[in-house]
């Protein structure tokens, strides 16, 4: 469970995030939704302590990472997985050391351990026979799936995933989106996935925080998203006409 | 001025929290091996016809019957082993090393890679940069080595051929009043440049933000300000040491 208490981030004279405080919870699927530019990815890099909040504590599971020390820092971090929104694999290594890359930092493994470790993982994210392809001859999917096994590689208790399915067609955006649904159920993992595609918050929305202009507006799950009573958040919902049309008769 | 204090933080936060010796040592050979194959041959080359062209014009200025035509080959020494060898391959090596080594870290940057290291608690600057610069160190002497051996033999090739001086001439003058402090100089100056580019083309690249566009600039930018760098130090360093 991840609990973040307060949190503020400003940029010079830029607001971007006002006060956020909330709960993801461990086995599930957590979603911070909203759109483009109010402040998601930063909310995640505030989190996972890519960026240092101006205000406010992120705990994990009870310990206070933002301040915490060194150690502790380094103890958590090994508990985390994370995957970026291009994938952001190494351009100089190709798939298999990808993934073997946080075994080599953070693990004392044999080789052969790691070469299993990896091998389970890329079988685990759909992925076999493409060990020494390149990520420049990979497709956008494919990337994406070996950013997950990258990410879980190390047993995280802990995943983070930015805009997991930008890029990707619908088809390939709901099967990484189940892949992340059913990895979280498998591994019991408190996951938190940002996004502002409709699709994966009424597919894999167990809990949901909703963020408008660098403030929490609503959270909850997808089964109340459509009666919120939240404006913003009936505009971010009902965007199209189908789906307008429908609003009132919707139960997901 | 400011750009200049990040400059010093950013060096001095490649030295905390390293990773562990075998770490860096594989990354700094892989580094090595990437320079030395990105340079040599270019530097063989530009070196070679510095050479031969420095002869020639030294030839063809020199022509009092008073003056001795070894006399070239010890102009050509010289000016090889001061300045071409070591400056002019700066210039060189700055667009050819500093400019990829700011773009690869500029992409880095830009496609999350950088951050996807910090995650991980690795010091990313530390990992990324501190082998391109150690790389830099080793490799940019040799390179400056090779260069000074290739324009001295350009030089004897082309007054051979020309018959601006014979063979003899030439290796006479070469070894006529030699001074070894001039190579010590030469190798100063390398270590001098090849930090400087290093650094600077690395700080360029890893503070890098926004899109492919910017990536271009900073590996530019890297280029310019790497020269500039070199010419300033070229001048102190002649000022201070000569
Ligand atoms: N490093 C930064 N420096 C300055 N402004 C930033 C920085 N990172 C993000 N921002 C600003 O914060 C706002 C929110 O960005 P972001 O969290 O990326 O939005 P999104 O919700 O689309 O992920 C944007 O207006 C962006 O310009
Ligand atoms: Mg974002």
């Amino acid at each position: 469970m991840i609990k973040i208490k307060n949190i503020s981030k400003s940029f010079a004279d830029k607001t971007v995030l006002s006060g956020i405080s909330g709960e993801f919870e461990k086995g599930k699927t957590n979603l911070i939704i909203g759109s483009s530019g109010t402040g998601k990815s930063v909310l995640l890099k505030c989190i996972v302590g890519l960026l240092q909040p101006d205000t406010g504590n992120v705990f994990f599971d009870l310990r206070n990472f933002t301040e915490a020390d060194k150690e502790m820092k380094s103890e958590i971090r090994r508990e985390i997985g994370m995957l970026f929104q291009g994938g952001a694999l190494f351009d100089s290594k190709n798939v298999e050391d990808n993934v073997m890359f946080p075994l080599d930092i953070l693990t004392r493994m044999s080789i052969e351990e790691k070469k299993e470790r990896v091998n389970f993982c890329l079988q685990r994210v759909g992925l076999e026979g493409v060990n020494k392809k390149m990520p420049s001859e990979i497709s956008g999917g494919m990337k994406k799936r070996v950013g997950i096994a990258r990410a879980i590689v190390n047993n995280p208790n802990y995943l983070f995933c930015d805009e997991p399915n930008s890029g990707l067609d619908p088809q390939t955006s709901i099967l990484i989106d189940e892949l992340i649904l059913e990895i979280t159920h498998e591994f019991d993992i408190t996951t938190v996935v940002v996004t502002h595609d409709m699709n994966s918050v009424i597919g894999i929305g167990e809990k949901i925080m909703f963020l408008y202009k660098g403030n929490k507006l609503w959270d909850g799950s997808n089964k109340d998203l459509t009666n919120s009573g939240v404006k913003e958040l009936d505009d971010f919902v009902f965007t199209n006409k189908i789906m307008r049309n429908l609003k009132g008769s919707i139960k997901f | 001025m400011k750009g200049f204090g990040r400059y010093i933080i950013f060096l001095g936060s490649l030295f905390v929290r390293r990773e562990t010796f075998k770490t860096y040592y594989n990354l700094v050979f892989e580094e090595c091996v990437q320079i030395g194959l990105k340079s040599i041959l270019l530097f063989m080359l530009v070196s070679t016809f510095m050479g031969a062209v420095t002869t020639l014009q030294t030839a063809a200025n020199l022509i009092s019957p008073f003056v001795p035509r070894f006399v070239i080959a010890q102009v050509v020494r010289e000016m090889t082993i001061l300045e071409l060898a070591p400056t002019i391959m700066a210039v060189i090596f700055a667009g050819k090393v500093g400019s990829s080594m700011a773009g690869g870290l500029g992409t880095m940057r830009i496609t999350e890679q950088i951050d996807a290291l910090e995650v991980m608690g690795i010091n990313s600057s530390s990992y990324l940069v501190l082998p391109k610069i150690l790389a830099s160190l080793l490799m940019y002497p040799l390179l400056v080595i090779v260069a000074a051996v290739c324009a001295i033999l350009g030089g004897y090739l082309v007054g051979s051929i020309t018959g601006a001086l014979t063979p003899t001439e030439y290796v006479y003058g070469i070894r006529y009043t030699f001074n070894p402090y001039f190579i010590t100089f030469a190798l100063i100056k390398s270590f001098v440049f090849s930090f400087l580019i290093s650094s600077i083309s690395s700080f360029k690249g890893y503070y890098t933000s926004g899109g492919a566009l910017e990536v271009g600039i900073a590996s530019t930018n890297a280029v310019t300000a790497s020269i500039i760098a070199v010419l300033l130090s070229d001048y102190f360093l002649a000022y201070l040491l000569l």
